[in-house]
């Protein structure tokens, strides 16, 4: 192994323009003649739109223009169609139009924009637009929003019911439960939450009036997808419009969806050709950033005498908000129901999931995406039925772990898991934190006072997202593969295109890893672009753990090409057949001889071909893949959380935690750890601070601001402990991905320290977060 | 209008802003000092922090008129010259950032952390960050390199 090879843990070769301030966000970019763009958005979450008069905004100082929904009648189309359950209607797919039109049905959505010479005067400007509505009762709620009398957000669809989606045999299901020992029922809910990536979202759309070319700077985790999506919703094509998006401040989900304020700098760019600049405030981030998570379920196990899981029985009530957000109806089927039988034996699954519209802001895919919505239900079952069987909860998982040996392993959930020892890192996790010693840890929390709980969570998760042909079965309407180019350039640097984006995750650097390590060409010279649809082969993007798992394999192909084409060559030098031809350590040699070529030969011939088989080889040495991966890759692990409470007040510090995942092969151990406590600090977030809330009735958000949102600070987050054990993924580079497992893996754990904690004091049941309020509370019901 | 003298990074700067311009916006926009970043908008998050005659503040919570003959270092002006300043370098060798974009009022408010506080031990170091937001690192290696950094300092 190198010191910058694969395995190493590499200092990041993108920290130097950070820790410097030079990095290069959208909002830090200032172009010529530039105008500002600020919304109007609705203040209310279910009105009928009467008017919207702008004449006094228009003719406030530096104001150059005011559109509303008059203006414009585009709409943002969604990527997925959930299939249907047998017997129900199709999925209902309403517009989202880009400016609110007739109706309002979220707080936050667009009414109009004020285009101005600066910021302040646009926002000036905006108060001066008069709105006229007629307010209509809302709901926040999604099983409220299913009952009869319910608000109807969309009129043409009855409940508010937007599909219904199934998973796994039903009738088996319920015949094992009949006959079963034991019954567990558990009813949760999945805390709504903000994803609040630091960078808040900022576009500059530009129109070149000359060759008709539109430039469209944005915060997007998919540079590709969002030229295609704004092309679509402004009727443009695609070689005119260029996305780039350099640095951007993190996106977790967030920033992987084409939002209307894109179109709209972009449409309006072309129409004044200056430059539009939109930078969200956090407030409006708030109200316009896609929401995630939002689920109420009704979970239930069933399990023999022995402890052997039977079957499991899932219905979940999912929030869609007002409208369709481009992967929300794939969070809650696609990326949830088929992970809920997770790291277990359990012949019998069915899952019943229903997608429902409230007026509330669009909700989807945040950080593990469905996922930790299927390992929280999984997981609070499988504690709940311990509990129930009174055999002991490691031991049971234990008793219900599929087997190393037992893959590949169908999956009720219609999923091939391909490779991993799901007890190896569940014992892992338990020796770094000291399970022994736990017992005595107990007792002296009690000498202080505190009561001490730990909690387990042991997950499966898909990622490397995903094989096309499954996708579009399941209601996608894209593509997932990925692409990648590699050019060696005349003088022996290498640049490498990726279609995949970084926003956090260290591309660059590994990347160049594998590059060095492949090519034996110094780390140092070799440069990672992403982000800019002018430079970049069509690719997808950042989602779901897969820049390596998929984006990986793409270059690997590249890089094979550049081998096998330098080979070629190498053997023309040579004089021999390219099947004699080794490539090492930079060096193209002959089988069992000391002739060999450099790459740097090889290079100089390839880009000066005086010397070269002209008649059966290009010159030049570049290379583009695409590659479509066979199957997901399916991460697992353990968690496991220690946590005290002080019973007087309900205070809680987590005091320990500790991680064993097996996410295959790593490529870089410094950045893989990082991202998994960030990852775990963000589970932390969902289960003991963060909880949008929403005034039922009025359908405001009431904590829509950082001063009344509990994101989670340094104080709030212990210092974790991080192990791996690698079964390797059998397809590509054999990574499985690393992104979402943390977000995935903690919230259950924290709660079942938490119900740990708290069981001597009566309390049997607790959902998220833990606050120290509702933990006081419920220490004070259980008192009743 | 107002005029105001400000010294930004060693140079004097003398400039006619708005009266209402926060001073995160006078570096930005009217410097391109664009490392000093704005994250939030009720002065919570921190990605905003400067040193403002040697104290570390958030420069979106004051006035650029209320910097008036004040001496300021931004994220651009820590390092001497080339060599960076041992916070930033900690930062580095420490995987202390990820997206980059809470990096700079991070290190800022870390070289002010270390400077008022002598003794820094993990604790004190996360009490002391309450005002900065990280969402990617989960803030365990900020703390490791805030914690290098006091070492070498």
């Amino acid at each position: 192994m190198s010191e910058n090879g694969i395995g190493s843990s590499v200092l990041r070769k993108e920290d130097f323009r950070f820790i410097t301030g030079k990095g290069q966000y959208t909002d830090d970019i200032t172009q010529p003649n530039q105008l500002y763009a600020y919304f109007l958005r609705s203040p209310v979450a279910h009105a009928n739109l009467i008017s919207v008069t702008t004449d006094e905004a228009l003719n406030s100082p530096g104001v150059i223009s005011v559109y509303t929904g008059r203006d414009i009648d585009a709409s943002l189309p969604c990527g997925w169609e959930a299939p249907t359950k047998e017997g129900t209607p199709s999925m209902h797919e309403p517009p989202w139009p880009i400016f609110a039109q007739e109706k309002i049905r979220f707080v936050g959505e667009l009414i109009a924009v004020v285009i101005a010479e600066t910021v302040n005067q646009a926002k000036d400007a905006c108060e001066l637009i008069n709105m006229e509505y007629e307010d209509l009762p809302a709901v926040v709620s999604p099983q409220k929003a299913l009952e009869d009398g319910a608000p109807s957000i969309w009129s043409e669809i009855p409940n508010n019911l937007c599909f219904e989606w199934e998973i796994g045999n039903k009738d088996d299901t319920d015949k094992a439960f009949e006959g079963a020992e034991h019954h567990i029922t558990v009813n949760l809910k999945n805390n709504r939450l903000v994803p609040n990536a630091m960078e808040p979202r900022s576009y500059i759309g530009n129109f070149e009036e000359g060759k008709g070319e539109y430039t469209l700077h944005t915060t997007t985790q998919l540079p590709h997808i969002i030229r295609m999506l704004v092309c679509t919703v402004l009727g443009l094509e695609e070689h005119k419009v260029r996305v780039i998006s350099l640095d951007v401040g993190g996106g977790f989900g967030s920033k992987a969806f084409h939002y209307a304020e894109e179109a709209i700098v972009t449409w309006v760019a072309g129409k004044l050709a200056r430059p539009i600049k939109w930078t969200s405030e956090r407030s409006e981030a708030f109200i316009s950033d896609r929401h995630g998570r939002d689920h109420v379920t009704k979970a239930e196990a069933a399990l023999d005498k022995e402890g052997n899981f039977l079957a499991m029985r899932v219905n979940t009530i999912a929030s869609l908000g007002g409208y369709l957000s481009g992967s929300g109806p794939a969070i809650p089927t696609f990326f949830y129901g088929p992970l809920i039988p997770g790291p277990y034996k359990t012949p019998n699954y069915y899952c019943d999931v229903k997608g429902v519209f409230t007026n509330t802001v669009p909700v989807d895919a945040y950080r593990g995406a469905g996922r930790p919505e299927a390992t929280y239900v999984t997981e609070r079952l499988v504690e709940a039925a311990a509990e129930k069987t009174g055999i002991n909860a490691i031991e049971l998982r234990r008793k219900n772990f599929i087997q190393p040996n037992q893959f590949p392993y169908s999956s009720p959930g219609t999923l091939t898991y391909d490779s991993g020892d799901y007890d190896a890192t569940l014992t892992s996790a338990l020796s770094a934190i000291n399970y022994d010693g736990y017992e005595s840890r107990k007792l002296q929390s009690l000498e202080k006072g505190k009561v001490r709980g730990l909690g387990i969570s042991c997950y499966i998760e898909a990622c490397g997202v995903a094989p096309s042909k499954m996708t579009l079965e399941a209601g996608g309407r894209g593509g997932y593969y990925e692409s990648s180019t590699v050019r060696v350039n005349p003088t022996g640097s290498i640049t490498v295109f990726t279609g995949s984006h970084s926003h956090g995750q260290g591309h660059e650097t590994v990347f160049a890893q594998i590059v060095h390590d492949t090519l034996g060409v110094p780390f140092e010279s070799v440069d990672v672009v992403h982000g800019d649809t002018g430079r970049v082969p069509y690719g997808v993007g950042t989602v779901g753990s897969r820049s390596l798992a998929v984006g990986g394999p793409a270059l690997m192909r590249s890089l094979d090409k550049i081998i096998n084409k330098g080979k070629e060559i190498a053997a023309h030098l040579l004089e021999t057949s390219s099947d004699e031809i080794i490539f090492e350590n930079g060096e193209f040699s002959i089988k069992e001889t000391n002739k060999f070529v450099s790459l740097a030969d090889v290079i100089g011939a390839a880009y000066v071909p005086g010397n070269y088989p002209l008649d059966r080889l290009e010159p030049g040495l570049e290379e583009t893949s695409f590659y479509d991966p066979p199957n997901l890759t399916f991460p697992a692990g353990a968690h496991i959380c220690e946590i005290e409470i002080e019973p007087e007040t309900g205070k809680i510090d987590i005091v320990n935690y500790a991680v064993s995942d097996d996410f295959g092969i790593i490529m870089n151990p410094m950045i893989v750890e990082g991202q998994v406590h960030g990852g775990v600090a963000q589970g932390i977030g969902q289960a003991m601070l963060e909880h949008c809330i929403y005034e039922e009735g009025t359908a405001q958000l009431i904590n829509g601001s950082f001063m009344d949102y509990a994101m989670p600070r340094a104080d709030n987050i212990p210092s974790m402990i991080v192990k791996t054990e690698v079964t390797p993924s059998l397809h590509g580079l054999g990574v499985k991905g690393c992104g979402e497992a943390g977000a995935i893996a903690a919230p259950p754990a924290v709660l079942h320290a938490v119900l740990d904690a708290l069981k001597p004091l009566g309390v049997k049941d607790f959902d998220m977060p833990a606050t120290p309020n509702k933990i006081w509370q419920a220490i004070q019901d259980a008192k009743k | 209008m107002a005029l105001v003298e400000i010294e930004v990074n060693g140079k004097n700067m003398s400039s006619e802003v708005e009266e209402r311009q926060l001073l995160v916006h006078f570096l930005r926009d009217d410097l391109n000092l664009t490392g000093t970043h704005v994250g939030c908008d009720t002065s919570q998050c921190g990605a905003c922090v400067i040193h403002l005659n040697g104290n570390a503040v958030k420069s979106c919570s004051m006035l650029t008129v209320q910097a008036n003959n004040a001496s300021i270092t931004t994220i651009e002006g820590l390092a001497d010259g080339d060599k960076l300043h041992p916070v930033q370098e900690a930062f580095r060798e420490n995987h202390g950032l990820q997206c980059g974009f809470c990096t700079p009022g991070m290190i800022m408010a870390a070289v002010d952390i270390i400077k008022r506080k002598p003794n820094l031990n993990e604790k004190i170091v996360r009490e002391e960050l309450e005002g900065n937001l990280c969402r990617c690192t989960g803030y365990q290696n900020i703390v490791k390199s805030i914690l290098a950094a006091a070492n070498k300092v």
